[in-house]
């Protein structure tokens, strides 16, 4: 095959400001950060932009910083850039885990971590770990700066709360005492593969007890998922095998998987009973 | 658009469409052969190149983009002491076969065994396999370019030990 794109006009913006001016002013214009979704979409027409704001010479929108209480990810962060920082690795090893499990170390070299959020697959695999950790998206328009909580950020199948000429600015997690995670992704072959179903989960156990669990998903609904009804059968509860094994099906009563190229409705079912239930053992410790 | 970058240590200025991907300035304009047009979606790592030293692919790279970069191939590291002695171990282990995805699979080690030099060694054959994991062999040669690969970092391992 040969895919050949479409004429469209190139803007390469160095600040944020200027992107935001470019979106408004610039008709059918849209974001580039790594161009992995977004230039195989338009070779393939999924997509359509008939110019490009590339955000990746906006320096504020890159690099990873530890702020204290709160780690700040730049938008246009590479994930090999993610995986190969300290503070990522010290702080948020559910979500170098995710970013380790994904693509090949050439597309993680282009990918970006904003992208993958923006793309809003459901196979997206940065966030299930941002939605356990409860990400604050900083995203600049026209009005300035709004924050939006990751949860209320995918709004239905490859749609979220962006507009068109929004650009997402940062990905702000704040650092928690969690004692566990644990993060499976099973995809058709062991590696450079995209998700079947993948399960990211954290807990906070004192003395036995749940005081805290997050669990999310995806590939298994029309966007990426947390599993609050059975994180909430877990809560304030003894840590004991049993009790997982009876909460740990709740998951499945939390998703609306499909039959799609890479797997089966039934299988991702089961798969996500089996998955969280694996991955909340070792977020629980549970012997 | 006018777009000037660094190709194999030349500076090269060319007029390109900005829908042009360096896959096709590469190929098509610099007769750049050894960068293969594979499957064109990110996914074979046929048309791999080294942006800034780090490998990325070219279908999925617009030309437009690497302004003021530095882009590296198989044909800017002939003569190269590395580069060499990757290859050699490359015909040694016949890690080629039809030779297609050959230019991507050396340029992904090649930059594996440059930055594992780089600093303390941290390689094993575990990261060696997920380095490359992005370059597709349907000869599937894959565990002798492990093998030509590991020779290459073994010789800068403390001697005796193996990887
Ligand atoms: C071979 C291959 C393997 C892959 N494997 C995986 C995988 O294992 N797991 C996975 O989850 N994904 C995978 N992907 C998908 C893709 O690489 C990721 O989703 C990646 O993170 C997208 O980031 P990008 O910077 O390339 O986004 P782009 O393609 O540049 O952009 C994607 C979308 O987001 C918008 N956008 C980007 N940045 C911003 C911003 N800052 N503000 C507003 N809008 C923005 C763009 O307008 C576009 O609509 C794979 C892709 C390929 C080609």
């Amino acid at each position: 095959m040969y895919y050949k794109l479409p004429r469209i006009e190139y803007y390469r913006p160095k600040t944020l400001e200027e992107a935001v001016r470019l979106l408004e002013e610039v008709e059918g214009s849209k974001v580039i950060a790594g161009g992995t979704d977004l230039l195989v979409d338009m070779k393939t027409s999924r997509a359509k932009a008939r110019a490009l704001v590339d955000v990746n010479s906006i320096a504020e929108l890159r690099g990873v910083e530890d702020l204290g209480e709160v780690v700040r990810i730049g938008a246009a962060t590479k994930l090999q850039e993610l995986l190969e920082s300290p503070i990522i690795s010290e702080n948020l090893p559910l979500l170098r885990a995710a970013v380790e499990s994904m693509a090949s170390w050439q597309i993680r070299n282009m990918a970006t971590i904003g992208g993958n959020l923006c793309n809003a697959s459901p196979a997206a695999d940065t966030a299930p770990p941002l939605l356990a950790y409860e990400a604050e998206l900083v995203i600049a328009g026209r009005g300035g700066l709004r924050t939006v909580p990751i949860t209320k950020f995918f709004t239905g199948y490859r749609r979220t709360a962006l507009s068109p000429t929004e650009v997402l600015k940062d990905i702000i997690v704040r650092k928690s005492e969690w004692t566990g995670w644990g993060y499976i992704k099973l995809g058709r072959r062991g590696g450079f593969t995209l998700s079947v179903v993948a399960v990211a989960a954290l807990a906070r156990v004192r003395d036995g007890v749940i005081e805290d669990v997050r669990i999310a998903l995806n590939s298994v609904a029309p966007t990426p998922v947390r599993a609050y009804r059975t994180e909430e059968a877990l809560r304030g509860r003894e840590v004991s095998r049993d009790l997982l094994e009876k909460v740990a099906r709740t998951v499945v009563d939390e998703i609306s998987p499909i039959d799609d190229v890479r797997s089966t409705a039934w299988y991702r079912r089961e798969m996500s009973y089996r998955l969280a239930l694996d991955a909340l053992t070792e977020a629980l410790g549970v012997k | 658009m006018r777009v000037a970058f660094t190709l194999n240590g030349h500076r090269v200025e060319v007029d390109v469409e900005s829908s042009e991907t360096l896959l096709d300035t590469l190929r098509l304009r610099l007769g750049v052969k050894s960068v293969k047009r594979g499957c064109e979606r990110g996914e074979c790592g046929a048309c791999s190149v080294l942006l800034d030293g780090r490998p990325v692919v070219s279908c999925l790279l617009l030309t437009v983009q690497v302004e003021g970069r530095e882009i590296v191939t198989v044909e800017g590291l002939y003569g190269d002491e590395l580069f060499e002695e990757l290859f050699e171990e490359f015909s040694k282990n016949f890690a080629i076969q039809c030779g297609y995805c050959t230019p991507g699979m050396l340029l992904t080690s090649y930059a594996l065994v440059k930055r594992a030099s780089g600093g303390p060694l941290r390689v094993s054959g575990d990261h060696i396999v997920k380095a490359i994991e992005g370059n597709l062999c349907r000869c599937g040669t894959y565990p002798r370019v492990v093998r030509a690969v590991s020779r290459v970092l073994e010789r800068r391992l403390p001697s005796g030990s193996r990887l």
